[in-house]
């Protein structure tokens, strides 16, 4: 691409308020994070001491840390599984028909739209004790269910929530990799006599499999951030623990506990965590543009 | 085509039709209750029809303080408005000045501006929170608009999604509007804002539901009820109380709170779903 050359300044002029926003808003808090992740802040806020790597031996040499550690990584699994699972098979049947393909676009997708925290409040409301659909449901099969209570009901309940929004945006993806599929494969297929189960384990899936992927690590990142809202709006982090994600604890030790040298070091562990996520990502990236 | 089998078919809708009533039960299920009167909801299993407290029922919210919070709705969803309007606005605003200067000019650190500003993709608010907090009560500014938006607009999720539009303008364009005589800023009123007017309106969408869905920021940034919006007065609604949570008030104020994104979701679905994958590409 040609480019203006004889201009020096505009340039600058341009990219001005974009880079200051980023200057003040992203770099010094981050640059400050990584600075206090070494410090310790007395009671009182009023000096700090360099502790070296004291916070971090602190925190991962906490049983807490590790359980919400566990916690997050089950969390991801589960919606990961959950939600690509139930996606590619409505994909799979959205790509198939040939009336009404928009409506039901629409009809599975809208959820995108509704806040995390929001999904949350939703599915609270279809699992509450005194009134929800849910609970009614299941203690006439015999199953009594109090999430404020039962630590694999709570966790049961923000992970179907999540799932439930999820589905969304992996069903989007799925879609359009699907209508991606070349129809003469699948037409050279069929003259073979292969079956539709044949087809779609044989040519459909393998092909699927750079969207499956990368939509594994952007299932994972929503379960590390968004997921926030849904567990502060319904279960609190609790009960005992049982819904507390990492960054759910970051932000109880940080604004709660008013451990800022504790919390910086979560933080920066969590930004290595979301680093090597990236790089992961960018690495299967260059190898799909490769073929 | 024909390795279709129709009896496939008829399963095939029949599936998609379960689906789509499964992901459509739980927002059913709030308008149903957000139509009916506390008594009713307290007396049995939520309902699946419709009752005749609907309007008393959104009237209250619209017009009357909401309990343990102290403002109406209409103010909570209009904090969300100027919030996602500001986000969005602002991050396409500042995000499109920058990467025209990155495509359209040669200067000295150009590579890396371009990186200072493409590492930030790499790290969402919430991970900054707490430093974030500091450095806006600094400036004064928790619990101003300028506070709620600033902090979430200094991502470069735009900028590099628009970088990849400009550079995918054909070059003879660029020689053409030179013959012309045509400044910088005439080339980009004239060219190239019209020719990347499909992509600006999928990065509107899906900037505009980030903002309106934020939550963690907003929560701590408006920490007075003036400047709260309406996602997060949902938690408010239900929480606050001791005693059983207001439903039919929370089920109305959710259906208000959805409906915005809901929509422009659903008018812009084709800007939606190439906004969606574009800016992951």
């Amino acid at each position: 691409m040609t480019t203006f050359e004889r201009h020096s300044l505009t340039p600058w002029l341009l990219l001005a308020p974009q880079l200051v926003v980023v200057a003040i808003f992203f770099f010094w808090p981050a640059a400050e994070s990584l600075r206090q992740a070494f410090y310790v802040q007395d009671a009182f806020g009023l000096g700090e001491r360099f502790v070296g790597l004291a916070n971090f031996q602190h925190v991962l040499a906490s049983p807490g840390y590790w359980h919400a550690f566990g916690v997050t990584a089950l969390f991801s699994l589960l919606v990961a599984a959950g939600a690509m699972g139930l996606a590619l098979l409505l994909a799979v049947l959205a790509d198939r028909v040939l009336h009404g393909a928009r409506l039901y676009r629409v009809l599975l997708t809208w959820p995108y739209a509704v806040a995390p925290a929001v999904a949350g409040l939703l599915w609270l409301f279809m699992f509450d004790p005194v009134l929800g659909v849910l609970t009614h449901a299941l203690a006439a099969i015999g199953v009594h269910w109090d999430a404020q209570l039962d630590p694999g009901q709570a966790l049961a309940l923000v992970v179907i929530a999540s799932i439930w929004q999820q589905m969304s945006y992996n069903f989007v993806f799925f879609l359009a990799g699907l209508q991606m599929i070349p129809a003469s494969l699948l037409e050279a297929a069929a003259i073979d006599g292969a079956g539709p189960f044949r087809r779609f384990f044989g040519i459909t899936l393998p092909l699927l499999s750079p969207t499956a992927f990368f939509l594994l690590v952007m299932n994972s990142v929503y379960v590390l951030f968004e997921t926030f809202a849904t567990i502060d709006s319904t279960t609190l982090g609790g009960p005992g623990g049982a819904t507390r994600t990492l960054v759910y604890k970051l932000y109880e030790d940080g604004f709660v506990g008013r451990d800022l040298g504790g919390s910086s070091a979560q933080s920066v562990l969590l930004m290595i965590l979301v680093g090597v996520l990236t790089f992961i990502q960018f690495r299967y990236l260059e190898r799909r543009v490769a073929y | 085509m024909r390795y279709r089998r129709p009896g496939l078919d008829g399963l095939t809708h029949l599936l998609l039709i379960i689906g789509a009533v499964i992901f459509g039960l739980p927002l059913w299920l709030a308008l149903t209750a957000s139509t009916h009167s506390a008594g009713d909801l307290q007396s049995g299993i939520a309902p699946l029809w419709f009752g005749d407290q609907g309007l008393a029922n959104y009237w209250q919210l619209l017009s009357q303080p909401m309990p343990g919070l102290g403002v109406s709705a209409l103010r909570l969803l209009g904090n969300s408005l100027v919030m996602a309007l500001g986000i969005a606005l602002g991050k396409i605003a500042i995000s499109l000045l920058a990467a025209y200067a990155i495509v359209f000019f040669r200067f000295p650190c150009r590579t890396l501006c371009f990186w200072l500003i493409f590492v930030t993709l790499m790290l969402p608010v919430e991970v900054r929170i707490v430093p974030t907090y500091g450095v806006v009560a600094r400036f004064g500014l928790i619990d101003t608009y300028a506070g709620m938006i600033l902090p979430l607009i200094a991502s470069a999720t735009a900028t590099f999604l628009l970088r990849q539009c400009f550079l995918s303008l054909p070059s003879e364009l660029f020689e053409a509007a030179r013959l012309d005589g045509a400044g910088p800023l005439r080339f980009l009123k004239d060219f190239v804002l019209p020719l990347s007017r499909t992509n600006l309106a999928a990065l509107f969408v899906i900037m505009f539901i980030y903002g309106w869905n934020q939550y963690l920021w907003p929560l701590l940034a408006a920490n007075s009820p003036d400047h709260a919006t309406a996602v997060i007065s949902l938690k408010n609604l239900v929480q606050s109380t001791d005693t059983l949570p207001p439903w039919q008030l929370a089920t109305a104020m959710t259906v208000l709170t959805v409906l915005p994104p809901v929509v422009v979701i659903v008018a812009m679905q084709r800007f939606f779903v190439r906004g969606l994958t574009d800016a992951e590409k």
